[in-house]
């Protein structure tokens, strides 16, 4: 489903080059379940964005249903991030002027749903992630846990088959935290891919498949140990 | 959720922002209306003042001169009277006023004196073919301002500033104000001229010109006493500058080939370059405000597209095409200025007609087509100063909705 083939990322910063990512070679089969582990500036992040169209690589071509992304332009990039791919941020990046349904219509408009059926689906959202007495509320009236539950009913808006998440846990307490890998497990039991990048060794093992990047290269490729323990 | 929506909701989020821009917009705009309808008024203004410096065009014999005209005509040169009739009548636009002239000469108390026919207004204005028709069916005044009062009623003496009367009798004079010292003449005493008792309407104020020597009698009269039927000496025509640099002398001399049409090009000169000056002191200062309203809105623009990067991310990676981004900031400059444009017209317009009186010391009216001009600019330059700003939006990496990469 999702593929990259010797992919590089460079850049030149105070004239001098950086590599962001070091010919990676990364194949993510349909409903896989992948988290990205390693220290700060290891590359997990380039790597995300890569995966969803949203940071061209140097050289190498990125796949997405035997589709390379970096041929197609920018809007066509996001045409097809509207059509297949949900992302999850650390900072939730909803939008602060809207309400939580509002936030949750926003990938419908974008899609070109109608408003009454954009206002119906949100609602359902929300409510499948416990926040259907929130619907009016505006992300600085929610808590931390519930703006990420927000973020979540929107990424699931357009029903994405890709799920890419950047530290979906990092800015939550334990409990929340659960409760968001919880989340990330049923969307995966429902065929959904996931690729979440993530800080958390606990939250890593809950993923199927963990992977390991150094400065920039992906060092280990392994079966997470909830995975082993299940085979 | 729609465009529309995303666009006021962020507008209202950040009120304080908006109300500063808004303001900015507002004050341009106010700025710009209220010098526009001032100008407007205070160039009519002039043109007023313009029109009292005399006629600016001639119909003349095709052997006379201008030095004739101005040595009290007295050539024995003439035109068919038939001429006033046909201008009247034509769709010429810009003849204020029109004044067919019969000069003949008449000796009163052993000194010779230029008796002058003149044919009132509302005479050859009847004689229109039918009511609305010809040249005074729609006057444009050449700066007139219709107040909506009632007019006042006319005093001969305005012959002098108008080069016309409305009404004169057969039996009436007017002497110009040389001729009433030199013979001892007041209003209301009467006069015999070639034989005929005239009363004398009205004593002309000095004008300094030939005018001053002349003594004023109704046109048919002065024909018959001087045997001359239906024939002028000349026609002056008082025209609006405006629509003479558009060629309202070449329109009279295609409507009468057989006469001679001059300008007296230093009036029209005159006119037309106070006009000109004013006109352009106003684009200038409307350039300046546009100028530098503009720079004002696409600063604010680019802030705006700074401080939204985050969420202008988020909606890319969400699959916002470059075309949505381009299309939220352009709306919210056009909101704005469509706003601005609305409340500019209306305070521009009050602050013109309740200030303009007291700074230009001419009476200011609102002028509804304003409203487009404010609308116009304020959508115009709020767009052209967005523009860029919303390109780099549309633009940006969606990258900068992650914190770290």
């Amino acid at each position: 489903m999702l593929s990259m083939q010797n992919v590089t990322k460079t850049y030149e910063m105070h004239r001098q080059k950086v590599v962001a990512l070091d010919d990676a070679t990364l194949e993510i089969p349909e409903g896989d379940f992948v988290s990205l582990i390693g220290p700060s500036g290891s590359g997990k992040s380039s790597l995300l964005v890569m995966l969803g169209g949203m940071l061209s690589p140097t050289s190498g071509r990125v796949m997405l249903n035997d589709q390379s992304m970096y041929d197609l332009d920018a809007d066509g990039r996001a045409r097809m991030r509207k059509a297949n791919i949900g992302f999850v941020f650390q900072t939730f990046n909803l939008i602060p002027y809207l309400s939580a349904q509002e936030n949750v219509q926003v990938p419908l408009y974008l899609s070109g749903t109608a408003a009454a059926e954009q206002r119906e689906r949100a609602a359902e959202l929300l409510q499948r992630v416990g926040l259907g007495d929130r619907l009016d509320h505006k992300p600085n009236e929610l808590s931390v846990g519930q703006q990420q539950r927000v973020a979540l009913a929107r990424m699931l808006a357009n029903d994405p088959a890709v799920i890419l998440a950047d530290e979906p846990t990092g800015n939550l307490d334990p409990e929340t935290s659960e409760q968001v890998i919880g989340y990330f497990e049923e969307f995966n039991r429902e065929g959904r891919t996931i690729v979440m990048v993530t800080h958390s060794p606990a939250a890593a093992e809950r993923a199927k498949r963990v992977l390991k990047l150094r400065d920039g290269k992906i060092i280990d490729d392994r079966a997470s140990l909830q995975q082993a323990d299940a085979a | 959720m729609n465009l529309q929506e995303l666009v006021w909701r962020e507008l209202f989020e950040r009120k304080s922002q908006m109300i500063t821009i808004f303001v900015g917009i507002l004050l341009g705009i106010t700025t710009v209306i209220a010098i526009k309808n001032i100008t407007y008024y205070s160039e009519m203004a002039v043109a007023r003042e313009m029109d009292s410096l005399g006629a600016n065009v001639l119909v003349l014999p095709k052997s006379v001169t201008l030095e004739d005209y101005y040595s009290a005509d007295m050539h024995n040169e003439t035109i068919p009277e038939e001429y006033a009739l046909r201008l009247t009548m034509s769709s010429l636009a810009g003849v204020d006023n029109l004044s067919p002239k019969l000069c003949v000469p008449v000796e009163l108390e052993g000194r010779e004196f230029t008796l002058t026919g003149i044919l009132p207004k509302s005479e050859f204005q009847a004689k229109a073919a039918w009511g609305g028709a010809g040249i005074f069916s729609r006057p444009i005044g050449c700066g007139a301002i219709d107040m909506g009062a009632p007019a006042e009623p006319e005093d001969k003496k305005t012959l002098v500033r108008n080069r016309v009367i409305d009404d004169l009798e057969a039996d009436q004079t007017l002497i110009g104000a040389d001729t009433a010292a030199a013979l001892g003449i007041e209003e209301g005493q009467s006069l015999e001229l070639m034989g005929k008792q005239f009363s004398v309407v009205a004593v002309l104020p000095e004008t300094g010109t030939v005018d001053d020597s002349r003594i004023f009698a109704h046109l048919h009269t002065v024909q018959d006493m001087s045997n001359r039927e239906a024939v002028v000496s000349c026609i002056e025509i008082v025209g609006c500058c405006k629509e003479i640099s558009a060629g309202l002398v070449d329109n009279v001399n295609k409507l009468l080939p057989d006469a001679k049409v001059v300008t007296v090009t230093q009036v029209v000169a005159t006119q037309t370059k106070i006009n000109g000056m004013m006109a352009q002191l106003s684009m200038i200062f409307v350039a300046i405000i546009v100028v530098i309203g503009g720079a004002g809105i696409a600063n604010f623009m680019f802030a705006n597209v700074y401080e939204r990067r985050h969420e202008i991310g988020t909606l890319m990676s969400l699959g916002a095409e470059s075309n949505l981004i381009l299309r939220i900031f352009l709306l919210k400059a056009l909101l704005l200025g469509f706003a601005g444009g609305v409340g500019g017209f209306v305070l521009g317009t009050t602050l013109a007609v309740t200030l303009g009186p007291r700074l230009a010391n001419v009476p200011v009216l609102p002028m509804p087509v304003l409203a487009l001009w404010a609308i116009g600019i304020s959508v115009g330059t709020t767009l052209l100063a967005s523009y860029f700003p919303a390109r780099n939006a549309a633009r940006l990496d969606p990258v900068t909705s992650f914190k770290e990469v």
